[in-house]
């Protein structure tokens, strides 16, 4: 192990533990809901996360596609770059007219930064696949934590351990959705793997916001359960650094294991290329034919 | 050399035609094997029969629970159905011919999808009346809505089931993968087609938002399967 | 109370577990590598 992986893992650690103080001591304790409030430390950080590997997988996925032809490549490298500047545009000017228009261009240009950047990185059609294959591991596991810790809050407070509404059920439609892709990856045979997988990313994605208008539809049309005491109550400024520092923690600890993640899926293609070129160079010992 | 070129150019076959060949093929075979239809139909027969022994409602409850029994059915028997498009092409290397010929991909891909489409829209012919029996059904809402939301629905179904029929034809444990990465995806289309049902039927309030929905839904997936194709095709 | 520590119990043994499959991939790994090297 190299000295830079066992200290980024200390840091990791230590940023946990830190943020475990914070979220379980320095945080006061909710006024209504007591202490089951501060599930939401580890709650919202775990989302956050998943959600956020979640939509690199697409951008992975994406990159696999067109980055085998070279023109392809650098035809969805501009349109991110021109949707990057206008969604810079529309978050400076559109500032002014709605909040709508600015968080729009703000998503436009944190979607085009992502895409160039995870370009500059995993310029090639294995990386970008073992990076999609990492973040979606790495996030399943993580909304698996989401899907576990909600109800484990909702039951003290809302009295019940499962609601229908439009964010719970979409986290498990996302979650149902990324499990098939794992599914998918583990009985694929062989090299065509990544493409496949990469194709079932691209329909995900497209999915997700459909998904959400259903379900809040839906929902909307039915007897809502009783929900009170949400977070936006008097939030304290301690409550707060809680949040914020288990964010930290979380999103590196989340990097630690995507790193990790990538690095074994690159380890396992090198000891399989090794395997074969072996194999190969055994079988041109035994078979001396002109085809090999 | 720019003769032969041109050649080539002229020879090569074009969507269309290459849409209708591959899809009267298809229609011709299942006319004479009807292997397909036959399967549907009987699966879906089944599910309707456990359903009524199951459930045994009464005629106001079966209105309510109608649209999903009768859309969960048809789920079913249209994946009974997909996991045969693609096996079928499988066996005598005939996707293989298929790559390496110039023919447009995304052609197979429709004939595909608008065949499994007809084959699905037969069923549904066929099935309605026999739940409209067995169920006591009469709708309050008007037909013509339910017709149009059946064809709505189909679509969403087969357009992604035979885009993933062609990716689960390629693992493993095939016959199994087809539902296992088709049924997450299709979510919201099934609540669509689910509450637009439920909702002409019961005639309480209107289905608008739900076909709106599964139109874009129809749209946004047609045009993903159409340019993701190609490379599923291709992979090796 | 119970519920708060059930919960971040549950996120830990979630991660942990995850870490333990991922050692065991690392693993098995080192032994392929070592196979190789041998032959």
């Amino acid at each position: 192990m190299k000295p830079t992986y066992v200290i980024a893992s200390l840091v990791t650690f230590a940023l946990l533990s830190y943020g475990l103080y914070q979220g379980l001591v320095v945080a006061p304790t909710e006024a209504t809901m007591g202490d089951v409030q501060r599930i939401f430390y580890y709650h919202l950080p775990s989302a956050w996360v998943a959600f956020t590997l979640f939509f690199l997988n697409f951008v992975g996925s994406l990159l696999f596609l067109v980055v085998k032809k070279d023109a392809a490549d650098k035809f969805a490298a501009g349109v991110f770059a021109v949707l990057g500047v206008i969604g810079l545009g529309i978050s400076i000017f559109g500032r002014s007219y709605t909040e709508f228009a600015s968080s729009i261009g703000g998503t436009l240009l944190m979607c085009a930064i992502a895409y160039l950047v995870i370009r500059h990185f995993f310029h090639s059609q294995p990386q970008a696949d073992a990076f999609a294959a990492s973040t979606a591991e790495v996030g399943v596991v993580f909304c698996t934590v989401v899907l576990l810790t909600g109800p484990l809050w909702a039951r003290p407070v809302w009295g019940i351990w499962w609601t229908w509404d439009a964010r719970l059920t979409s986290t498990l439609v996302l979650w149902l959705i990324y499990v098939s892709y794992l599914i998918l990856r583990k009985f694929a045979t062989g090299g065509q793997t990544p493409t496949l997988a990469a194709a079932l990313s691209i329909f995900g994605f497209a999915d997700v916001p459909i998904v959400y208008l259903s379900i809040r539809y839906f929902r909307t049309q039915h007897p809502q359960p009783v929900i009170n005491g949400g977070e936006g109550s008097g939030i304290d400024s301690h409550m707060w650094a809680a949040v914020l520092w288990n964010l930290l923690a979380f999103t590196v600890f989340a990097i630690m294991l995507v790193t990790t993640r990538y690095k074994l899926a690159q380890a396992e293609r090198r000891i399989e290329e090794a395997f074969a070129t072996r194999d190969l160079e055994d079988d041109s010992h035994l078979i001396s034919r002109s085809t090999r | 050399m720019s003769a032969t070129a041109a050649r080539a150019v002229a020879r090569e076959p074009g969507l269309l035609a290459v849409t209708r060949a591959s899809l009267a093929k298809d229609l011709r075979m299942e006319w004479r094997s009807k292997d397909a239809i036959n399967s549907m139909l009987f699966f879906s027969l089944l599910v309707v029969v456990i359903f009524s022994f199951a459930f045994e409602p009464t005629a106001e409850e079966s209105r309510r629970i109608a649209g999903g029994l009768i859309w969960v059915a048809f789920l079913f028997a249209t994946v009974v159905a997909l996991n045969q498009t693609w096996a079928r092409e499988l066996r005598n290397q005939v996707l293989d011919a298929y790559r390496t010929s110039p023919a447009p991909p995304a052609a197979l891909f429709i004939s595909k999808a608008v065949g499994n489409f007809l084959f699905v829209c037969v069923l549904e012919a066929v099935m309605t009346p026999l739940f409209i029996i067995f169920y006591n059904l009469r709708s309050i809402g008007p037909v013509y809505e339910l017709v149009i939301v059946a064809l709505l629905a189909t679509w969403a179904l087969v357009v992604n089931g035979t885009f993933f029929g062609a990716l689960s034809i390629r693992t493993r444990n095939r016959e199994i993968m087809l539902p296992l990465i088709l049924f997450p995806i299709s979510i919201p289309a099934l609540i669509a087609m689910v509450d637009a049902t439920t909702q002409i039927f019961t005639g309480e309030s209107s289905p608008r938002f739900w076909m709106q929905l599964l139109a874009v839904y129809d749209l946004v997936f047609t045009l993903v399967s159409l340019s993701l194709f190609e490379s599923v095709l291709n992979a090796e | 109370m119970n519920y708060l520590y059930t919960a971040y119990v549950v996120t830990w043994v979630v991660h942990i577990v995850y870490l333990f499959y991922l050692s065991r991939r690392a693993a098995r790994l080192r032994e392929e590598a070592r196979d190789l090297e041998r032959k």
